[in-house]
Protein backbone atom coordinates (compact mmCIF):
# COMPACT_ATOMS: atom_id res chain seq x y z
CA UNK A 1 0.00 0.00 0.00
CA UNK A 2 1.62 3.38 -0.85
CA UNK A 3 2.17 6.19 2.22
CA UNK A 4 -0.87 8.49 -0.23
CA UNK A 5 -3.37 6.04 0.31
CA UNK A 6 -2.33 5.69 4.08
CA UNK A 7 -3.13 9.05 3.81
CA UNK A 8 -6.51 8.84 2.28
CA UNK A 9 -8.47 6.27 4.26
CA UNK A 10 -7.53 7.91 7.15
CA UNK A 11 -8.24 11.30 6.38
CA UNK A 12 -5.14 12.17 8.15
CA UNK A 13 -3.14 15.60 7.87
CA UNK A 14 0.46 15.45 6.96
CA UNK A 15 2.76 17.38 8.12
CA UNK A 16 5.81 16.00 6.89
CA UNK A 17 7.44 13.89 3.89
CA UNK A 18 5.42 14.77 0.85
CA UNK A 19 7.72 13.24 -1.34
CA UNK A 20 7.46 10.27 0.06
CA UNK A 21 3.55 9.67 -0.44
CA UNK A 22 4.45 6.98 -3.46
CA UNK A 23 6.28 5.24 -1.22
CA UNK A 24 5.12 1.14 0.01
CA UNK A 25 4.61 -0.22 2.85
CA UNK A 26 3.69 -3.62 3.78
CA UNK A 27 2.62 -3.78 7.10
CA UNK A 28 1.84 -2.10 10.84
CA UNK A 29 2.51 -1.82 13.94
CA UNK A 30 0.39 0.25 16.55
CA UNK A 31 1.31 0.93 20.17
CA UNK A 32 1.97 3.36 23.04
CA UNK A 33 4.80 1.69 24.57
CA UNK A 34 8.11 2.48 22.72
CA UNK A 35 9.80 -0.55 24.29
CA UNK A 36 7.46 -2.92 22.88
CA UNK A 37 8.00 -1.33 19.70
CA UNK A 38 12.23 -2.17 19.96
CA UNK A 39 11.25 -5.52 21.45
CA UNK A 40 8.37 -7.22 18.44
CA UNK A 41 8.25 -4.98 15.44
CA UNK A 42 10.35 -6.63 12.68
CA UNK A 43 9.42 -4.93 9.21
CA UNK A 44 6.52 -3.35 9.45
CA UNK A 45 6.66 0.13 8.72
CA UNK A 46 4.36 2.04 9.63
CA UNK A 47 3.99 2.97 13.66
CA UNK A 48 0.91 4.06 15.01
CA UNK A 49 0.70 5.64 18.16
CA UNK A 50 -0.99 8.10 20.29
CA UNK A 51 2.34 8.83 21.96
CA UNK A 52 4.01 12.15 21.91
CA UNK A 53 7.13 12.52 22.18
CA UNK A 54 10.86 12.90 20.06
CA UNK A 55 11.49 9.43 21.39
CA UNK A 56 8.38 8.44 19.67
CA UNK A 57 10.67 9.83 16.13
CA UNK A 58 13.93 8.15 17.49
CA UNK A 59 12.22 4.42 18.27
CA UNK A 60 10.90 4.72 14.38
CA UNK A 61 14.09 5.59 13.32
CA UNK A 62 15.82 2.58 14.93
CA UNK A 63 13.44 0.34 13.53
CA UNK A 64 13.72 1.89 10.11
CA UNK A 65 10.30 2.50 10.18
CA UNK A 66 9.17 4.82 7.49
CA UNK A 67 5.69 6.45 8.26
CA UNK A 68 4.33 7.97 11.73
CA UNK A 69 0.72 7.95 12.06
CA UNK A 70 -0.90 10.21 15.27
CA UNK A 71 -3.60 9.41 15.95
CA UNK A 72 -6.50 10.94 18.39
CA UNK A 73 -5.14 14.26 17.25
CA UNK A 74 -1.92 14.36 19.14
CA UNK A 75 -0.16 16.47 17.08
CA UNK A 76 4.19 16.63 17.07
CA UNK A 77 6.01 19.78 18.04
CA UNK A 78 8.16 21.27 15.42
CA UNK A 79 11.15 19.93 16.72
CA UNK A 80 10.02 16.41 16.38
CA UNK A 81 8.40 17.29 12.58
CA UNK A 82 12.31 18.56 12.44
CA UNK A 83 13.95 15.01 13.18
CA UNK A 84 11.76 13.24 11.22
CA UNK A 85 12.76 14.99 8.36
CA UNK A 86 16.00 14.21 9.18
CA UNK A 87 15.30 10.55 9.29
CA UNK A 88 13.57 11.01 6.00
CA UNK A 89 10.64 9.53 7.66
CA UNK A 90 6.25 10.41 6.49
CA UNK A 91 4.97 12.08 9.87
CA UNK A 92 0.71 12.29 9.77
CA UNK A 93 -1.79 13.09 11.82
CA UNK A 94 -5.75 11.61 12.31
CA UNK A 95 -8.63 12.30 13.84
CA UNK A 96 -9.03 8.47 14.58
CA UNK A 97 -8.62 6.71 17.46
CA UNK A 98 -6.22 3.94 17.34
CA UNK A 99 -8.48 0.98 16.58
CA UNK A 100 -10.75 3.00 14.26
CA UNK A 101 -7.39 3.59 12.39
CA UNK A 102 -5.74 0.00 12.52
CA UNK A 103 -9.27 -1.33 11.45
CA UNK A 104 -9.51 0.75 8.48
CA UNK A 105 -6.15 0.18 7.79
CA UNK A 106 -6.08 -3.70 8.05
CA UNK A 107 -9.64 -4.07 6.32
CA UNK A 108 -7.86 -2.16 3.04
CA UNK A 109 -4.99 -5.10 3.07
CA UNK A 110 -1.86 -3.39 5.01
CA UNK A 111 -0.26 -6.08 6.53
CA UNK A 112 -2.28 -8.78 5.32
CA UNK A 113 -0.53 -8.66 1.75
CA UNK A 114 0.93 -11.92 0.11
CA UNK A 115 4.26 -13.26 1.66
CA UNK A 116 4.35 -10.99 4.52
CA UNK A 117 3.33 -12.49 7.68
CA UNK A 118 3.58 -9.58 10.25
CA UNK A 119 0.44 -8.87 11.17
CA UNK B 1 45.81 -4.95 11.75
CA UNK B 2 43.87 -2.08 10.30
CA UNK B 3 42.73 0.96 12.30
CA UNK B 4 39.61 0.75 14.61
CA UNK B 5 37.22 3.70 14.32
CA UNK B 6 36.09 5.31 17.86
CA UNK B 7 33.15 7.40 18.30
CA UNK B 8 32.48 8.98 22.12
CA UNK B 9 29.45 10.31 23.20
CA UNK B 10 28.19 12.07 26.69
CA UNK B 11 24.98 11.29 27.38
CA UNK B 12 22.90 13.61 29.31
CA UNK B 13 20.96 12.26 31.82
CA UNK B 14 18.66 15.10 33.03
CA UNK B 15 16.96 15.17 29.46
CA UNK B 16 15.18 12.92 28.94
CA UNK B 17 13.82 14.45 25.16
CA UNK B 18 17.55 14.12 24.07
CA UNK B 19 17.86 10.57 24.83
CA UNK B 20 19.06 8.69 21.84
CA UNK B 21 21.07 11.05 20.22
CA UNK B 22 24.54 9.47 19.93
CA UNK B 23 22.75 6.56 18.67
CA UNK B 24 20.84 8.28 15.71
CA UNK B 25 24.36 9.95 15.54
CA UNK B 26 26.00 6.13 15.22
CA UNK B 27 23.49 4.80 12.71
CA UNK B 28 24.36 7.77 10.66
CA UNK B 29 27.64 7.26 10.88
CA UNK B 30 27.97 3.57 10.12
CA UNK B 31 25.41 4.08 7.55
CA UNK B 32 28.22 7.08 5.67
CA UNK B 33 31.09 3.96 6.26
CA UNK B 34 28.61 1.77 4.36
CA UNK B 35 27.49 -0.75 6.74
CA UNK B 36 24.67 -3.34 5.78
CA UNK B 37 21.50 -2.21 7.02
CA UNK B 38 20.87 -5.66 9.31
CA UNK B 39 24.46 -4.74 10.82
CA UNK B 40 23.33 -1.24 11.26
CA UNK B 41 19.82 -1.96 12.66
CA UNK B 42 21.22 -4.08 15.66
CA UNK B 43 24.50 -1.65 16.75
CA UNK B 44 21.55 0.81 16.94
CA UNK B 45 18.37 -0.43 18.71
CA UNK B 46 21.33 -2.28 21.10
CA UNK B 47 22.77 1.09 22.06
CA UNK B 48 19.61 3.03 21.99
CA UNK B 49 18.26 0.97 24.58
CA UNK B 50 21.28 1.29 26.43
CA UNK B 51 21.23 5.18 26.32
CA UNK B 52 17.76 4.73 27.05
CA UNK B 53 18.48 3.01 30.37
CA UNK B 54 21.26 5.48 31.16
CA UNK B 55 19.00 8.12 31.06
CA UNK B 56 15.91 6.48 33.40
CA UNK B 57 18.09 5.01 35.41
CA UNK B 58 21.71 6.60 36.34
CA UNK B 59 21.79 9.94 35.41
CA UNK B 60 23.62 9.63 31.98
CA UNK B 61 26.65 8.33 30.93
CA UNK B 62 29.03 7.83 28.43
CA UNK B 63 28.69 5.34 24.95
CA UNK B 64 31.50 4.42 23.22
CA UNK B 65 31.24 2.71 19.92
CA UNK B 66 34.17 1.03 18.19
CA UNK B 67 34.16 -0.10 14.89
CA UNK B 68 37.02 -3.36 14.45
CA UNK B 69 37.76 -5.32 10.88
CA UNK B 70 35.83 -7.83 12.24
CA UNK B 71 32.46 -6.79 14.74
CA UNK B 72 31.76 -3.40 16.32
CA UNK B 73 31.97 -3.05 19.85
CA UNK B 74 29.42 -0.68 22.16
CA UNK B 75 30.65 0.74 26.07
CA UNK B 76 27.99 1.97 27.77
CA UNK B 77 29.28 3.94 31.30
CA UNK B 78 27.57 5.11 34.53
CA UNK B 79 28.16 6.10 37.80
CA UNK B 80 24.25 5.37 38.50
CA UNK B 81 22.86 2.95 41.33
CA UNK B 82 24.29 -0.41 39.87
CA UNK B 83 22.07 -3.65 39.40
CA UNK B 84 21.02 -5.44 42.80
CA UNK B 85 20.11 -8.07 40.55
CA UNK B 86 21.43 -9.24 36.98
CA UNK B 87 19.89 -11.84 36.66
CA UNK B 88 16.23 -10.56 37.79
CA UNK B 89 16.52 -7.62 35.52
CA UNK B 90 17.74 -9.34 31.95
CA UNK B 91 13.71 -10.84 32.53
CA UNK B 92 11.53 -9.82 29.99
CA UNK B 93 9.17 -7.33 31.72
CA UNK B 94 10.50 -6.84 35.02
CA UNK B 95 11.43 -3.11 35.40
CA UNK B 96 11.78 -0.79 38.36
CA UNK B 97 11.52 2.13 35.89
CA UNK B 98 9.02 4.79 37.37
CA UNK B 99 5.49 5.43 36.50
CA UNK B 100 6.56 8.50 35.05
CA UNK B 101 8.94 6.52 32.46
CA UNK B 102 6.01 4.63 31.78
CA UNK B 103 3.49 6.94 30.54
CA UNK B 104 6.83 8.14 28.43
CA UNK B 105 6.42 4.72 26.19
CA UNK B 106 9.29 3.09 27.93
CA UNK B 107 10.04 1.25 31.05
CA UNK B 108 8.70 -2.36 30.12
CA UNK B 109 11.19 -4.55 30.79
CA UNK B 110 12.39 -5.33 27.64
CA UNK B 111 15.33 -3.22 27.52
CA UNK B 112 18.19 -5.47 28.79
CA UNK B 113 16.82 -8.56 27.26
CA UNK B 114 16.73 -6.73 23.67
CA UNK B 115 20.12 -5.92 23.92
CA UNK B 116 21.03 -9.27 24.63
CA UNK B 117 18.86 -9.67 21.61
CA UNK B 118 20.43 -7.64 19.55
CA UNK B 119 24.02 -8.28 19.83
CA UNK B 120 25.88 -11.52 19.50
CA UNK B 121 27.73 -10.90 23.12
CA UNK B 122 26.79 -8.96 25.91
CA UNK B 123 28.54 -8.40 29.59
CA UNK B 124 27.21 -6.74 32.61
CA UNK B 125 29.90 -5.31 35.49
CA UNK B 126 27.67 -3.51 37.95
CA UNK B 127 28.52 -2.52 41.28
CA UNK B 128 25.68 -1.38 43.54
CA UNK B 129 26.34 2.17 44.60
CA UNK B 130 29.04 3.08 41.97
CA UNK B 131 27.71 2.06 38.43
CA UNK B 132 27.77 -0.10 35.64
CA UNK B 133 29.49 -0.82 32.43
CA UNK B 134 27.44 -2.57 29.48
CA UNK B 135 29.78 -3.98 26.69
CA UNK B 136 27.71 -5.38 23.47
CA UNK B 137 30.18 -6.94 20.23
CA UNK B 138 27.80 -6.97 17.12
CA UNK B 139 29.99 -9.78 14.74
CA UNK B 140 30.15 -8.31 11.06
Amino acid sequence: MKIGEIQSLLGAKLLCGEDRLESDVWSACCSDMMSDVLAYVKDQGVLITGLVNPQVIRTANMMDMVCIIFVRSKTPSEDMIELAKESGIVVMTSTLRAYEACGLLYHAGLGREVGDGNV
Amino acid sequence: MSDVVKFHFDVDGHDFSSAGEASVAVKQKLRALGYPPDIIRKVSIAMYEGEINMVIHASGGTADVEVHEDKIVIILRDTGPGIPNVELAMQEGYSTARENIRVLGFGAGMGLPNMKKYTDSMQIDTTVGQGTTITMTVNL
